[in-house]
């Protein structure tokens, strides 16, 4: 997240989005009020390209990008294209980053949100099939999984990563009583509900893990749907080894100590 | 060798501090980040008071002979030092953002009173 993009990047996204169809939206959306969170930490390169691309997928869908404290020109570029652009005064970390947009998304009432990354990994493209279970009723979030296909292949990221990947996705699976592959996707679709309860409470600093519990824990319905992200573009994700087994320890300290909390079963809107 | 009265009463305490973390954990009023490093401390306090022949052997290394459980004091005071500078980098921290934020107020309430 903390790395900004290099110009590999844009020429990989341009490339896309020129080739990119135009798509058919799928009607049920037309008559939802639908907004595009996308938290973005010094992305000056990719934010517009993923902004483009979010209008080329549906140009009725807002978009809200959440500079989480950038140095470069992200917010401006974001502003520039029309995003509505929160503009944290300090970094608070991809958790309370993206809590800021479910807030928004909150209280502007919208019924539909989808959460994209700012650094044009998750293709905008791909959300058709990501918006399908929430329209159809089937799910209240939909995540994009990169390992939810059959011999999901194409996804690499330092070993590290990948070990903490698979152990907390087992054991995530194994509290939730629900096959899950993917606890680190940042590439989501949520109804209201979902909207609600993460607007309310969102975990911290590496929140996917601990929000996918928390969705169970408040009965909210979760699908995976497979989806293929693209390469990072420039440097590495800041996340090392010895990070890597520090955020696995807090992580499961948090998920089994939430356990052990009452939660509260969200009624039917309210607001 | 270490009293088997302080054996059992570093244990309790090293369990009891366990116990308080993880329960104020759960009712939210402390975070996970800030957790660990109590948690760490609970866990080898209660190790050291627990194992006592692994006491008495650090103790040995150590050169003190003539009473090991002083290494248990040693080791909760080191480990209450790093608690202590930990928390003294997150109040920087803290402190810092506060500014900002109160600097970021101020510069919006104007903004909006010359708009009025």
């Amino acid at each position: 997240m903390s790395v900004s993009s290099s110009d590999a990047t844009v020429t990989q996204v341009s490339e896309i989005l020129a080739t990119a169809v135009p798509l058919s939206v799928d009607p049920r959306l037309r008559e939802l009020r639908r907004v595009a969170i996308v938290p973005a930490l010094n992305e000056e390169h990719s934010i517009e390209c993923v902004i483009d691309e979010l209008r080329a997928f549906d140009a009725g869908l807002d978009v809200v990008v959440i500079d989480d404290g950038s140095s470069d020109g992200t917010a401006d570029a974001a502003a520039a294209k029309g995003a509505y652009v929160l503009r944290l005064p300090f970094n608070l970390g991809i958790g309370g980053a993206v809590q800021t947009g479910f807030k928004f998304a909150f209280e502007h009432d919208y019924d539909i949100a989808v959460r994209v990354d700012g650094d044009g990994q998750h293709d905008p493209a791909q959300l058709v099939r990501i918006l399908a279970p929430v329209l159809r009723g089937d799910a209240d979030i939909a995540v994009g999984s990169r390992f939810a296909a059959e011999g999901a292949a194409g996804y690499r990221s330092s070993r590290s990563r990948r070990v903490g990947i698979r152990i907390l996705a087992a054991v995530v699976s194994r509290i939730v009583g629900q096959r899950v592959t993917d606890t680190t996707s940042g590439f989501q679709a949520l109804n209201r509900k979902g909207i609600a309860l993460f607007a309310h409470d969102y975990p911290h600093d590496y929140p996917e893990v601990e929000a996918t519990v928390m969705v169970f824990r408040h009965r909210l319905r979760l699908q995976e749907v497979p989806v293929s992200m693209r390469e990072r573009g420039g440097g590495q994700s800041s996340i090392t080894a010895l990070r890597s087994v520090y955020y696995m320890v807090k992580v499961l300290l948090a998920i089994f100590v939430g356990l052990s909390r009452r939660h509260v079963i969200p009624q039917e809107e309210s607001a | 060798m270490t009293p088997l009265a302080v054996s059992i009463a570093g244990a309790v305490a090293s369990l009891a501090l366990v116990l308080v973390v993880l329960d104020l954990i759960r009712r939210h009023r402390l975070r996970e980040r800030y957790a660990l490093l109590w948690l760490a401390t609970g866990l080898v306090l209660t190790a050291l008071s627990v194992w006592r022949d692994g006491l008495n052997t650090i103790a040995g290394w150590l050169g003190v002979r003539s009473y090991p459980p002083a290494v248990l004091f040693a080791v909760a005071i080191l480990f209450i030092i790093a608690v202590l500078l930990h928390y003294s980098t997150v109040i920087s921290r803290l402190s810092d953002q506060n500014v900002l934020l109160a600097q970021k107020l101020a510069l919006l309430e104007q903004e909006l009173r010359v708009r009025d």
